[in-house]
């Protein structure tokens, strides 16, 4: 009997005390997530916070103020009107949207071949396609800057756009995901006399929606962040990205070091993807986690 | 070491949040499993079955009520605590480790005077291995086992710790039917050589009935019966048990008793005394017609399927609120049959209840 | 099925084009710029064929340098950033309210142009004539005198660096983290529970061998993604970056190749090639550990 009391008088004991370390346990998980939190967010809420700054109380502050004193939008104003910032945005949308529709046209046929159609050297063609994935950019890129340039289009959207749009690992992801459709939906639109590019849009790129809507943002992430090859591509400002641009105003910028302006120039840069982000949230990281890499 | 649970209850908030009333999962639960017995909580899915298992594994803590095993009140007290072993419905053996490693896995974690040498936990591995014959398999991996091994295995691991009390959910339903066979025999064997009070969930009522000691029938959370299995076969104590157990399932018709006797339309089938005259649900189970030509009972006759040693009748009648009546006789009293067939029935195979609440109306003086 | 040999082939034209044109063609052109001496960008012609270029590459003190700051930087921040997130997505996995909103933030710089937001860590931590700058204000409580973080010296300036990499990287490691963690089966946990085992043996055990493929994984892509490292210097230190003594092998090959040093493909070429040989290596030797240590279901 006593033993027994003595059994049950340590187990609640240590129950309690577990129950006592688990709190504390959590305190501190949530105050380390909170203070990660902290530094992912800190570094968005002062170049914003910055922006709104004038240019003559940023530079008085020696010790840099959290809070603005008296916001001000002129910077903004600064960023579209001393830098051709519109100019900038501009290219970089019509740059995102035509490498991403040429990409779409260079990879959905060639998945839907590859998922669907039989023929000759398929298996050591997609064995090449799966390898080709290896290549870094950084190896090709030399060579495609002297093509480039021997086609003499440098400074040109097709320039910046054609060696772009190509993208094994999408033609894989989505030729995965092409697969996994059943044989007998094609057999029965076979039945019913559907062509293949009928099937393919009609049928299968519908079912895949969530797939290719998933490429097609990880596509339009790259393109608006890209840097290396638009810097290498062109020296004309009339075609520079936003990144070049931000570069560019950062080195020329507005005649003299104007960080406010430049901050006003970033947050500009910044917000198109951010919206983005937080309407496709969960389709953006169930892509990025399904295999994606960034740029 | 016998469980106690006494009143208890499970409540969950419920998902669709407009709704503010929460989910009872297992409503005043009382039962005092006795000592060394073997188990079956049986019930259809969502019953709450393997709610009440939680709560005696302590992975749960009951809303309200108390959980004793022997005198030691358990109910606070958290899983490691409680002496358990427990077997997952998909075995949950860790994939990385050995069939040895992931028996010795629990002995790892015993502390102070208890820790033991690692010569000490394979020998006690081994012999847990043995008890449930998989020790030519100790050093492959999980997924180099067929699934009644793996089965085993998982019991093993349960087991190495001695517990107090063995919970198994599911434990049968990841195999094939031949396999199912085989394991449940086998679980019984190992309860009664441990000696061990076992717990088990299931939703095939045969599987329950075949090993328990006895079986504890559950419907939305709430305790229909218990009893030994043949006990609960024979005696239902409404149509809900009546229905969930045995194959083929009860046959179920709508009745009227007057003056003692029971019609089904115009036919009076049998006589029910201490009845009084109303309107009843009757079940009969397919074990209780006999097929007789001058029998009371007219139905048309659509089926003879031949089983072996029996026959199974499916027939129709207009008062039978089943899909079919399905009896099951000997194969010669079906000689000469074509369209029609008159049965007798056996007064012990026929249930009366409520139409409104389903509870069993009592027969006799 | 029957063979449409050639209807397959016109759905695969613009792919095979493409990826011929500029990612296999490339790929050769590249290992024969590299071995042509004496390369004249003008007048396309070269002088002879050897080694030359990957011996002037190797003695160039830029490159040299490079290199070192790129195996730094890589040193640093792949351990760091891996351990980092590790923990993040343990802590993720321990709680569930605010979940889902600490990791919509976590995300963020996943998004974020690095370039741009490069811009505002430098604001944070340069030293101008008229201000310290945040950073060194912070660091003045703990009783540090101000460094100047991005013009001044080469060690302060490869702090900010694997500082940024790191911020850079991490949304990533702990998305696939937290989602290799949320893939272990709840039953793993509650087997080891009601056996009675420590928090830090449930995680080296059981945790850790589960998620071991996709650590592992993050640990490849993490050591190729630093080791082409380029943007990140350029949005902290601008693109002279020899300059500032913090190129790296990647910003070294395209400032051979183009900008105010380049016309160079051969050298570039070269360095590409070396580059890749050195990934390719760490690489080799990441899968040969990763067999002894990686559990693969």
């Amino acid at each position: 009997m006593t033993n027994q009391t003595a059994i049950k008088t340590t187990a609640n004991a240590s129950s309690a005390a577990g129950e006592r370390n688990k709190k504390i346990l959590h305190g501190f998980i949530y105050a380390g997530l909170g203070l990660w939190a902290l530094i992912v967010l800190f570094p968005f809420y002062w170049m914003l916070i910055t922006s709104i700054k004038s240019y003559g109380s940023y530079n008085a502050e020696r010790i840099p103020q959290l809070f603005p004193t008296s916001p001000t939008l002129e910077n903004y104003a600064d960023a579209f009107t001393a830098v051709p910032l519109a100019d900038y945005f501009l290219n970089t949308l019509i740059f995102t949207v035509l490498t991403t529709v040429l990409m779409l046209f260079i990879i959905v046929p060639a998945a839907f071949a590859f998922s669907r159609l039989e023929f000759r050297g398929k298996n050591a063609l997609f064995t090449l396609f799966l390898s080709l994935m290896m290549i870094p950019n950084e190896l090709v890129i030399i060579t495609n800057f002297v093509t480039i340039t021997n086609l003499d289009l440098r400074n040109s959207f097709a320039g910046l756009i054609l060696p772009s749009a190509a993208s094994v690992f999408y033609i894989y992801l989505l030729k995965e995901n092409f697969a996994q459709i059943p044989d007998e939906l094609y057999y029965a639109a076979k039945v019913d006399g559907t062509s293949d590019l009928k099937y393919l849009l009609r049928i299968m790129l519908p079912i895949c929606r969530p797939t290719v809507v998933t490429v097609t943002i990880l596509k339009v992430i790259e393109c608006w962040n890209s840097y290396v090859w638009p810097r290498l591509i062109t020296d004309e400002e009339a075609y520079f990205l936003v990144s070049n641009g931000i570069q560019e105003i950062r080195e020329n910028g507005f005649g003299r070091e104007n960080i406010p302006a430049m901050m006003a120039a970033v947050v500009v840069i910044s917000v198109p993807l951010i919206v983005l982000f937080l309407i496709f949230r969960r389709k953006i990281m169930e892509g990025v986690a399904r295999g994606g890499t960034k740029g | 070491m016998k469980v106690v649970l006494e009143h208890v209850t499970k409540t969950f908030p419920n998902r669709n949040k407009k709704i503010k009333d929460d989910v009872i999962a297992v409503s005043d639960f009382t039962y005092e499993i006795p000592d060394g017995k073997l188990i079956g909580l049986l019930g259809p899915s969502g019953c709450g079955k393997s709610t009440t298992l939680n709560l005696i594994s302590g992975l749960l803590k009951p809303t309200s009520g108390r959980i004793f095993f022997g005198d030691d009140d358990v109910t606070d007290i958290s899983p490691e605590h409680r002496g358990i072993g427990l077997v997952f419905q998909n075995y949950a053996l860790y994939p990385h480790m050995t069939v040895a490693e992931n028996i010795m896995f629990p002995l790892g974690n015993l502390r102070g005077k208890e820790k033991m040498s690692r010569a000490d936990m394979r020998a006690k591995a081994e012999e847990i291995a043995r008890l449930v014959q998989i020790d030519p398999y100790l050093d492959r991996k999980p997924a180099e086992l067929s699934g009644g091994q793996q089965q085993r295995v998982a019991i093993a691991r349960a087991l190495v710790k001695m517990p107090r009390v063995l919970l198994l959910d599911e434990p049968l339903s990841n195999l094939d039917a031949r396999l199912r066979l085989q394991t449940r025999e086998e679980i019984r064997r190992i309860q009664r050589e441990t000696g061990i009070t076992t717990i088990f969930v299931t939703h095939d009522q045969e599987e329950a009935m075949s090993i328990s000691d006895a079986i504890v029938v559950m419907r939305d959370g709430v305790v229909q019966q218990i009893g030994a299995p043949q006990e609960v076969y024979n005696d239902p104590c409404n149509l809900f048990v009546a229905k969930f157990l045995g194959t083929p399932p009860i046959n179920v018709f709508a009745g009227t008793v007057r003056a003692g006797k029971l019609y089904f339309g115009d036919d009076c089938v049998l006589d029910v005394p201490g009845v009084s005259d109303r309107d009843v649900t009757v079940g009969i189970r397919p074990e209780g017609f006999e097929v007789d030509a001058a029998g009371p009972m007219h139905c048309a006759l659509s089926a003879i399927e031949v089983m072996g040693r029996d026959v199974s009748i499916v027939a129709s009648h207009e008062s039978c609120q089943s899909a079919s009546i399905r009896a099951i006789v000997d194969a010669d009293d079906v000689k000469g049959l074509s369209t029609a067939v008159r049965f007798r029935l056996k007064a012990h195979k026929v249930d009366l209840f409520d139409p409104a609440t389903e509870a069993r109306i009592p027969v006799g003086e | 099925m029957e063979k449409n040999n050639l209807k397959a082939w016109l759905y695969l034209l613009p792919a095979i084009l493409f990826l011929g044109v500029f990612l296999v063609y490339p790929l050769i052109d590249v290992f024969i710029y590299s071995f042509e001496e004496g390369y004249n960008t003008a007048s396309q012609t070269y002088l002879g064929v050897g080694g030359y270029n990957y011996s002037y590459v190797l003695h160039d003190p830029y490159f040299l340098q490079a290199v070192k700051n790129t195996f730094i930087l890589v040193l640093i921040t792949v351990p760091v950033s891996t351990g980092l997130a590790l923990l993040i997505s343990v802590g993720l996995a321990s709680i569930s309210k605010l979940r889902e909103l600490f990791q919509t933030i976590y995300f963020l710089p996943y998004v974020t142009n690095t370039l741009a937001v490069g811009l505002v860590f430098m604001i944070l931590f340069q030293k101008t004539e008229y201000s310290d700058g945040l950073i060194n204000i912070l660091l003045g409580v703990f009783g540090m005198s101000p460094i100047d973080f991005i013009d001044g010296p080469w060690w302060a300036k490869m702090l900010v660096l694997c500082v940024y990499t790191v911020w850079v990287v991490l949304p990533f490691k702990i998305l696939i983290l937290t989602s290799a963690l949320a893939s272990v089966k709840q039953d793993y946990y509650n087997a080891a529970r009601v056996d009675g085992t420590g928090r830090m043996r449930v995680f080296c055990r059981i945790t850790l061998p589960m998620i071991s493929p996709m650590l592992f994984y993050l640990i490849i892509t993490g050591f190729i993604g630093a080791f082409k490292a380029y943007s990140d210097a350029v949005a902290l230190f601008g693109t002279q970056l020899n300059a500032a003594e913090m190129n790296t092998i990647v910003g070294y090959v395209y400032d051979m190749l183009y900008g105010d040093s380049g016309g160079y493909p051969s050298y570039a070429s070269a360095a590409a090639i070396i580059l890749f040989v050195i990934v390719l290596t760490i690489t080799v030797i990441n899968l040969l550990v990763s067999r002894r240590h990686v559990h693969y279901s």
